[in-house]
């Protein structure tokens, strides 16, 4: 575990700023290119459709289009868009970028029009006359498992793509048999919109003369994707660039690679001019990936005492209509996480991946943790309150004990450490826990609606090893190198996209070599300057792609510590490195040599026997994910007359472990919160019976405002993870996870009065009213 | 995102804006600050032919001024002019009491009051203001004005009874003297429109009974409306709990209320009778 | 048809012929190359393509270039003086009141409206002075944190 030291653990604040906050960063849609072209896709109106005919010819013949192009013209010349199966049954239907035969979701991509400006592409699309004959839609992911209304694919029985299991079910069913208590609630963890405030969008470019594609994407994970545009068009992949520049959020839903993306490739590439597509938000809720989308049949076995015996969940995802590249693997997450920070004997979970006529769903913050921590966290509340236990105090008796880690839970990870008992006591503590408790009773004595909520999750993140990646890789890479001038530059494999690793990367650079904070940047994004890396998501940016680069650190030194030492004349056991400076051991006020002269031998007038240059590229290869873990909570008080809902009071203490610069963690926590209450209280896609999106601008999806969310009052514990170098575990969706079950637990704490025990996602006014008089 | 081709003008005076509505008539709109029309082009739900942008009447039809015992408002004031108005602050403090709870800081920098209350959005908290305060429209042609009664101006939503070739110019209404005034509303958080608004205009004596009562609700139904059953239980009476309590229950029973993602039919009933028990006690206390 | 407008944004005047239905976000962006204000909606939600017209905040993709015809126009590149941040800026800056960075130049903009209208607001209305932006990051804590700094070191230097 490596010690904080130096800036390595300060709040330094980020280099990545000045550009953002005068308005000269690059992001996708700010580029430009000689001779560009725009492509504006047109989008099925219908969830479910035949196609019997797509009449182009006006649109083709509207001046300043290039080309209209359908499923038609793609078909042998496009591979089908890349998904990751997941579970031994799972049946992966064709999904082609743009369709051909059927239309499966409102937003689904039936042609595009590329033409000379944004305008005239647009224009020309409503010329486009397409032929449907509207099928029934399946939207209700329970009847859909029952094969009802009918198959949104041939071939996939009861509309199950697949069936994934998790635990032990005999042994669950035996837990049940001999418990005191069980309780059982059905949780909804609706669809969300991940929303990143840049939407998607991509410029490619083919350069004729070299036969190479650049493609410019608001992405995460810039090297599969260029793997990916590699494989499906057929392109050499080491002449396929792609560079994620200036990335405007993601929160998962960049962690894909897109039909639009490949389109606009293919018509770069056909055209010979560039091709530009930015994403509207209206069409970006309609066809970027949604999170979530999951039902929990949830039932929790236990002792009057309290103790856990076991718990049994059946849940169904709506992955949508087809597969992005994780859509099959997000459940399993909630499988994996079944169990949450306690030590429960037994567990079994079963989910159905069902296949509606939605969006896909996929990776959104959290990816299949929120669900798992929402449902136990939920249901805890509800066996605290059956057996009259207080909900800190269920929590307490439960938790995995500090020194059982390792931990092996058994629905089939090992934790790598906790202590979770002082992240509880300190936020009982910061929320001034039991006088709280007497305010929240007295209020409700007074017939208002207070309560308080609480969640102490634990989630897998760091993700992750390649033995435990649904993708067959879980590591990073990253380069370190010196410049001739003594200057250092950090290529980092990892593609961060706000969470301020040309920051933190810096730091640990600076520490350890004792520079200027100053003479190290760090580059990403771009596959023609990094070593294959596998990109920004499951909060592994510093647990992996940090570690990576401490493995970088490493080698670096141990070459620039032999340089020294023959500059020192010294023998290498001998050479000590302090703030910059070689010197020779116990030979004070003797000779000495600073890192910057140790480069520029490096480079100039080598040693015999010593390779010239000072860099290194390594990767990192975890043995085991990160878990974080904390305890969240929060006092609200609902307006009985109008459902309305205030937050009192919100506590979140959270161990990442060792924090590079807690400012930025401090941020990434803010932010996970937000999105966490918002699923909580505000955020929902809708679609209705027809599967027409209802909530398809931001009209009516609520991303919350500065009015709509609280102060929060943050605390930390450290445990450092035995994983990785530095000792991190992770931040960026822990604050989502833990929140959204510590709001609802509030709220229905508020509601304890009116014996309701659930109610779904988000907890609009009107659904609180309707509880508080009965409606 | 882009909207459909349109021919524009921006003629610098009235008549000239007149004459060019007189032409094209139905396929022109009027373009003020464009809050509610330029969404609606860019998503292509709507496609005028003609844009006639009136930003050069500016200087003719953004005023706030008080004449002859009414307050009246040129049609392109913005709301934030309205949030701000002195005059309005103390003749009329509804309105800007209102215009602060309007869509947020740009969208009342830009959007008008004029543009407002010829879209007729049913949400918008302006129009359920007005008509609590008995305002009239003037409407101006080439060929003819005429002053219409805002209560017999909203027809069904989005739909009024101006005329094709008619420019709103004015909105008037009788300075609230002595009257007071408080409006409420229920958000819709993604919008920042109301789910329930409830305008109340109080008149009371030295007796505490109530002398006059305008109730308006925005939100509630397809138009903005005036709610007699509440004016009617409160005339007469002395205004105490009980009765504003009595008054406001099953205010909206009889009307056909929206329901949407944002509010059902039986809570935005629910909500008009709380929002309006708070506009009045907040009168009350004004 | 185009038109001929001239508008003078951040202190330089430019004269261009637009098609009416351009967009002003589109007019900064395209024509004049002021990538820094961004879209994040179609619907006016969003804000951030907040710029000030004539000292009034606007959100810039609800308004056609045209309108702002004879306007002056400040984006988000023209706050900074003589390479020295405003203070907002410096205040997003110091408190991590950003990360991805898309909202930001909005943010900045609206922030400035705010602190033009009342330089020492509370928390509670710096919130209602930005309930026209939407940041997805941050959860506004920094946001509010960055204007309040501002705040203080724009009423210390006055």
């Amino acid at each position: 575990m490596g010690a904080i030291s130096g800036m390595v653990g300060a709040r330094i604040k980020r280099r990545e700023d000045p550009r953002l906050i005068t308005g000269n960063a690059s992001y996708t849609d700010d580029f430009k290119f000689v001779n560009m072209s725009y492509a504006h896709f047109l989008r099925s109106d219908y969830a479910h459709a035949r196609i019997k005919n797509i009449d182009t010819s006006a649109a083709k013949k509207h001046p300043g289009v290039l080309a209209v192009l359908t499923g038609e013209d793609l078909k042998g010349k496009a591979g089908e868009m890349v998904a990751v199966p997941f579970g031994a049954n799972c049946i992966i239907p064709p999904h082609s970028a743009i369709t051909s035969d059927k239309v499966r979701y409102v937003g689904e991509i039936v042609a595009v029009v590329i033409a000379d400006d944004r305008a005239t592409a647009r224009d020309a699309s409503e010329l486009i006359n397409v032929e449907y004959e509207e099928l029934p839609a399946v939207v209700d992911v329970e009847e859909a498992a029952k094969g009802l209304p009918v198959l949104v694919h041939d071939g996939i029985p009861n509309n199950i793509g697949a069936t994934l299991e998790f635990g032990d079910a005999a042994k669950t069913k035996e837990a049940f048999a001999n418990a005191e208590v069980i309780v059982e609630q059905r949780f909804n963890n609706q669809r969300l919109a991940p929303s990143p405030m840049e939407g998607r969008g991509c410029v490619a470019v083919w350069q004729k003369g070299e036969d190479a594609l650049t493609l410019y994407t608001s992405t995460q994970i810039p090297h599969y994707t260029r793997t990916f545009l590699a494989l499906t068009l057929s392109i050499p992949e080491h002449q396929v660039r792609v560079v994620a520049p200036e990335v405007g959020g993601g929160f998962g839903a960049k962690l894909n690679y897109y039909p639009e993306e490949l389109v606009c490739a293919y018509a770069a590439r056909k055209l010979g001019r560039p091709v530009k597509w930015s994403e509207t938000r209206s069409e970006s809720l309609a066809s970027m990936i949604h999170g979530r989308g999951q039902i929990d049949y949830v039932r929790i076995a236990a002792n009057k005492d309290g103790t856990i015996l076991g718990i049994d969940i059946t849940a169904y995802q709506d992955i949508g209509a087809y597969y992005q590249v994780l859509t099959a693997c997000i459940s399993a997450l909630t499988g994996l996480m079944a169990t949450g920070a306690y030590d429960i004997p037994a567990a079994y979970f079963k989910v159905y991946n069902v296949l509606t006529n939605k969006v896909s769903t996929d990776a959104y913050r959290g990816a299949g943790r929120p669900e798992a921590t929402y449902f136990i966290e939920r249901i805890v509340n509800l066996l605290a309150n059956e057996i009259g236990m207080d909900q800190a105090e269920i929590r307490r008796k439960n938790f995995i004990a500090k020194d059982k880690f390792p931990f092996a839970t058994p629905v089939g990870l090992t934790y790598d450490s906790g202590d979770y008992d002082i992240a509880l006591d300190k936020a009982l503590e910061m929320f001034d826990y039991a006088n709280m408790q007497k305010m929240a009773a007295d209020a409700r004595a007074q017939g208002r609606y207070v309560g308080i909520g609480m969640s102490s999750y634990s989630e897998v993140c760091g993700m992750g090893p390649s033995k435990g990646m649904f993708t067959g890789g879980g590591w990073e890479s990253a380069t370190l190198r010196f410049e001739k001038t003594g200057k250092a530059t950090v290529f980092s494999g990892a593609s961060p996209h706000g969470q301020g690793q040309e920051t933190s990367f810096a730091q640990m650079v600076a520490t350890e070599f004792g520079l200027d904070y100053n003479d190290v940047i760090v580059k990403h994004g771009d596959t023609s300057n990094t070593s294959y890396g596998l990109g920004t998501y499951g909060s592994r940016g510093t647990a992996v792609g940090g570690a990576a680069l401490s493995l970088a650190i490493e080698t670096v030194k141990e070459k620039a510590n032999k340089i020294a030492a023959s500059m020192l004349e010294a023998s290498e056991e001998d050479v000590v490195f302090d703030a910059g400076k070689y010197t020779v051991k116990g030979a004070a006020g003797g000779k000495s040599v600073t890192i910057q002269e140790v480069v520029f031998r490096a480079y100039v007038n080598p040693f015999d026997g010593i390779e010239p240059g000072l860099e290194s590229t390594r990767f990192f290869e975890p043995g085991n994910f990160t878990f974080p873990f904390g305890t969240h909570i929060c006092a609200i008080e609902v307006e009985a007359d109008t459902g309305e809902v205030k937050f009192l009071k919100y506590v979140a203490v959270d161990d990442v472990g060792n924090q590079i610069n807690p400012m930025l963690v401090e941020g990434q926590v803010h932010g996970g919160l937000a999105q966490g209450i918002a699923q909580a209280l505000y955020e929902e896609i809708v679609y209705d019976s027809d599967g027409q999106l209802v909530t398809g601008t931001l009209m009516d999806y609520t991303v919350p405002n500065a009015v709509e969310l609280p102060h929060f009052e943050l605390g930390s514990t450290c445990t450092p993870s035995p994983v990785n170098p530095m000792g991190v575990k992770g931040v960026g969706e822990a604050g989502t996870i833990a929140s959204t079950p510590c709001v609802v637990n509030a709220l229905m704490d508020a509601l304890i009065n009116t014996g309701v025990k659930d109610i779904d996602m988000p907890l609009r006014p009107e659904k609180l009213w309707r509880v508080i008089h009965g409606k | 995102m882009i909207p459909s081709t349109f021919d524009y003008f921006a003629p610098a005076a009235l008549d000239e804006a007149l004459s060019l509505l007189s032409e094209h008539g139905d396929n022109a709109k009027i373009l003020a600050g464009g809050h509610s029309l330029i969404p609606a082009m860019r998503l292509r739900l709507a496609q005028p032919g003609v844009l006639i942008d009136i930003k050069g009447l500016r200087s003719q039809l953004s005023y706030i001024k008080e004449e002859g015992g009414r307050i009246k408002l040129g049609a392109m004031t913005n709301y934030y002019s309205l949030e701000t108005s002195d005059l309005l602050k103390q003749k009329a403090p509804i309105l800007p009491e209102a215009a602060s709870t309007i869509g947020d800081v740009q969208v009342r920098n830009w959007g008008t009051i004029g543009g407002s209350t010829v879209h007729a959005d049913p949400s918008s908290d302006l129009p359920a203001v007005l008509l609590a305060l008995d305002a009239s429209v003037t409407l101006k042609s080439s060929k003819s004005e005429r002053v219409v009664a805002l209560s017999d101006f909203f027809v069904s939503i989005l739909t009024t009874s101006i005329e094709p070739s008619e420019i709103l110019t004015e909105i008037s209404f009788p300075t609230p003297a002595g009257k007071k005034t408080s409006y409420k509303k229920l958000a819709n958080k993604a919008s920042h429109f109301s789910v329930v608004g409830a305008a109340a205009i109080i008149g009371v004596d030295g007796n505490g009974v109530c002398t006059s009562a305008a109730i308006g609700f925005s939100g509630l139904a397809a138009v903005p409306m005036r709610s007699a059953v509440v004016e009617n239980a409160l005339v007469g009476k002395k205004l105490d709990a009980a009765t504003i309590e009595a008054a406001c229950s099953g205010s909206a029973a009889d009307v056909d209320a929206l329901s949407d993602l944002h509010g059902s039919q039986e809570y935005r009933r629910a909500m008009a009778d709380v929002f309006a028990k708070r506009a009045i006690k907040a009168a009350l206390a004004s | 048809m185009k038109r001929t407008i001239t508008l003078t944004v951040n202190g330089t005047t430019y004269t261009r012929d637009v098609e009416p239905r351009t967009l002003l976000v589109h007019f900064l962006r395209e024509e004049l190359a002021l990538t820094g204000t961004h879209i994040g909606c179609d619907t006016s939600q969003c804000g951030a393509c907040t710029v000030l017209l004539n000292g009034n905040s606007i959100k810039s993709c609800t308004a056609f270039a045209v309108q702002a015809d004879g306007g002056e126009i400040t984006t988000i590149e023209g706050l900074a003086e003589d390479g020295k941040l405003h203070p907002l800026q410096e205040g997003f800056w110091e408190e991590h009141g950003l990360q991805c960075g898309y909202c930001t130049p909005g943010m900045i903009l609206s922030s400035e409206q705010l602190l033009q209208r009342n330089p020492d607001p509370s928390e509670e209305e710096i919130r209602k002075g930005i309930e026209g932006n939407l940041c997805r990051c941050t959860g506004y804590q920094n946001i509010v944190k960055a204007v309040q700094h501002a705040a203080k070191n724009s009423t210390a230097k006055a």
